[in-house]
């Protein structure tokens, strides 16, 4: 068995609240661990804020402000303005937000954030759709899903939206994508946004839920190992808005990710059809981005 | 040094003196001449602040929260939708005991627009842990925002300073703005009680149980208790230093006072023309002035309100279904009165409407002609032709 080159000094520990399997659990764990301790997190209302442990306990061993579910972006703002007020440039400010927190409620926020170019490093945790109210769908949740408010034939119908490419129209200077199945290509990219410093990063995780996904609990880094492999989640970073860089090119069909999780087990073979052709056509744009392809 | 100076003016450079270290803001009339001059203060370096240009109000809020919880003194301002728009996050300032300070300019809510003078929206914020703090010019502005400081610093609770629009915020009066080494004097530099430290890692604002919420929020309530008492310490401390003593609430002919008028803001000295003028016809008429609603001084109108009086209170407000807020909370707070007086509740002004010196001693004959209470609350001045074209 091939050995990890990851450190084992852990800044979120053991007696955590996530479910078991808990992709979020792991997402954090591994960036924790690339950050450091000179590292505030900046906690918008989301599964983390329960799995950070209740009151008087907590399972991060760096500061968590916990804050109001469509702050992530001007809270961690302030946590930063503050801090060049006191002098201190060296401390990494994160923003540690879900989907919701992300891709719906804390967009404005977020958005805000990136185009006056915080200093601040904001993550967001991908679990497709709002799990700790129990599993509604979000503008992440990606096309075929069933939620809870997308229920039988009402699956959801439309696409993730593109988070990256949003974060990209903004110019930052870093956005990445990252897996929990990948967790030296994550630690890197948290190590490599953390020295990034002066302007605002952007991490994408995708990070799966067992519970919310109708699948095994040991099942979680296998599925996030599918989808990059499937090219449905690919890995890749954007400097300032421009420059692609693709970290890993996957080769399986969609069939081998859908098969693993409750959630796509409605669908026709002609609707994992239609989620291919759409995985298909996002990635050879992707890949004319990033040059692979000429234009 | 006196300087004919705007209400807006008078904050801004209250918040300078503060020096306030981190300011987040979001554009809204009426308030805007505040954040625009601290704006100018910054980029010349007048102040040593960070400027946080926010996208929305509910940010300006969420930054001031990331600031202050991170040891920093911090300042907003805004008005009306903003100040709505902030709502959740009032509750969030209070519940995380940050020293916040805000100005609200009071401006109507729509629909529809208008951008005037309207109390409701800083009222109807009462429930969100603030303190409220209202002003009557713009020395009383300049002077309630350094208080504003002190005081909130003293209870680590948030504090709104409440402007009128316009009639205060756009106009011009002869301020006394205090030097810089005096104001030192009066507010030293913040000395956080907590603060976000990576050498002392800790969860601020966390998920709690019911084992212990309840003990959180009765700590904000024993808190806004001692709000009263820390601001009369601060307010002689105040009047040592710059000679002005700007109480928490202020009577006016009281003692042998047959009606008196409760109300707010500008409309204060609107009211001591009114009772001027009706003193020299040989009436008897007081005035209390509210500067602070929250905490509200229950004390303070127990001890000056009495069975023999009839009170007049002006509300340039509307709890709807209910009444003007002001009157609501004074029956409240005198109901256990030994002997209470008759609450008159006049609803007048609102959205901008002129309240005169003459709309003030009509008021004083209504009440004066009236045997006993009528209605909850009696509005002034309504259009009845106005009110004949629309159907309700």
């Amino acid at each position: 068995m091939a050995q990890l080159k990851v450190t084992d000094q852990d800044y979120f520990i053991p007696g955590h609240l996530g479910c078991p399997g808990c992709g979020a659990a792991i997402a954090m764990k591994f960036a924790l661990k690339a950050l450091g301790e000179k590292t505030i997190v900046v906690m918008a209302a989301s599964c983390a804020s329960i799995i950070a442990g209740p009151y008087p306990q907590s399972s991060v061993k760096v500061p968590v402000l916990h804050t109001a579910f469509a702050t992530g972006g001007a809270a961690a703002s302030g946590v930063r303005a503050a801090l060049e007020m006191k002098g201190d440039t060296e401390t990494t400010v994160v923003s540690w937000a879900g989907d919701g927190g992300t891709f719906d409620i804390g967009l404005q926020s977020l958005s805000g954030a990136v185009e006056r170019n915080e200093d601040c490093i904001f993550v967001c945790y991908d679990n497709e759709a709002y799990m700790n109210t129990g599993v509604q769908r979000s503008s992440s949740t990606p096309f075929g899903v069933r939620t809870t408010t997308t229920p039988g034939q009402d699956w959801k119908k439309t696409r993730k939206k593109n988070i990256m490419e949003t974060m990209a129209a903004h110019r930052i200077p870093y956005a990445a994508t990252a897996s929990i199945a990948f967790p030296e290509d994550l630690i890197a990219k948290f190590e490599k946004a953390r020295e990034k410093k002066g302007g605002s990063r952007f991490i994408h995780i995708f990070a799966s839920c067992a519970t919310g996904w109708g699948a095994p609990s040991d099942m979680s880094v296998k599925i996030a190992r599918l989808a990059v492999q499937t090219n449905i989640f690919p890995l890749y970073e954007i400097e300032d808005g421009t420059r692609y860089t693709l970290n890993y090119k996957g080769d399986s069909r969609v069939e081998d990710y859908l098969q693993t999780q409750g959630r796509f087990k409605h669908l026709s073979k002609k609707d994992i059809s239609r989620i291919q052709d759409l995985v298909t056509e996002d990635w050879n744009h992707l890949l004319y981005k990033t040059g692979e392809v000429p234009s | 040094m006196k300087q004919v100076a705007e209400g807006s003016q008078a904050v801004s450079e209250a918040v300078r003196l503060a020096k306030v270290q981190v300011i987040a803001a979001y554009p809204i009339t009426p308030q805007t001449h505040i954040v625009e001059e601290l704006s100018e203060y910054c980029a010349n370096g007048t102040l040593n602040a960070r400027f946080i240009c926010v996208e929305s109000e509910h940010s300006a809020m969420a930054a001031l929260i990331g600031a202050a919880s991170s040891g920093v003194r911090t300042f907003t301002a805004t008005s009306s939708h903003g100040l709505a728009y902030m709502h959740e996050l009032l509750h969030w300032a209070s519940g995380a005991r940050l020293p916040i300070v805000m100005t609200n300019v009071n401006r109507a809510l729509g629909p529809g627009w208008n951008i005037w003078l309207d109390q409701t929206d800083s009222l109807s914020q009462r429930d969100t842990g603030w303190i409220q703090l209202y002003c009557e010019d713009s020395q009383d502005a300049l002077d309630t925002t350094l208080i504003a400081y002190r005081l909130a610093e003293s209870v680590n609770l948030p504090v709104m300073v409440v402007l009128d629009a316009f009639f205060l915020s756009h106009t011009y009066e002869p301020v006394d703005i205090p030097d810089q080494e005096t104001v030192n004097t009066f507010l030293p530099p913040l000395s956080p009680r907590f603060q976000i430290d990576t050498a002392n890692p800790a969860a601020f604002n966390q998920f709690v149980s019911p084992q212990a919420y309840m003990e959180m929020r009765y700590n904000i309530q024993t808190a806004m208790q001692r709000v009263p008492g820390n601001y009369n310490e601060i307010a002689q401390d105040f009047k040592a230093i710059f000679g002005r003593d700007p109480r928490l609430a202020e009577d006016v002919h009281c003692d042998d006072a047959e009606i008196i008028f409760v109300t707010a803001g500008t409309t204060v000295s609107t009211c001591r023309q009114a009772v001027d003028r009706l003193r020299q016809a040989g009436e008897k008429a007081g005035l209390l002035k509210l500067k602070m609603f929250r905490p509200f001084p229950v004390d303070f109108f127990r001890q000056v309100l009495n069975g023999k009086q009839k009170v007049a209170v002006v509300d340039r407000n509307c709890s709807f279904g209910a009444s003007g807020i002001f009157a609501q909370e004074l029956r409240a707070a005198l109901y256990n009165a030994e002997a209470p007086p008759e609450i008159f509740g006049y609803i007048a002004g609102l959205g901008g409407r002129d309240v005169t010196p003459e709309t003030i001693e009509d008021i004083y004959w209504q009440t004066k002609r009236a045997d006993r209470l009528q209605t909850e609350n009696i509005w002034i001045g309504l259009d009845q032709e106005t009110l004949k074209t629309w159907r309700n």
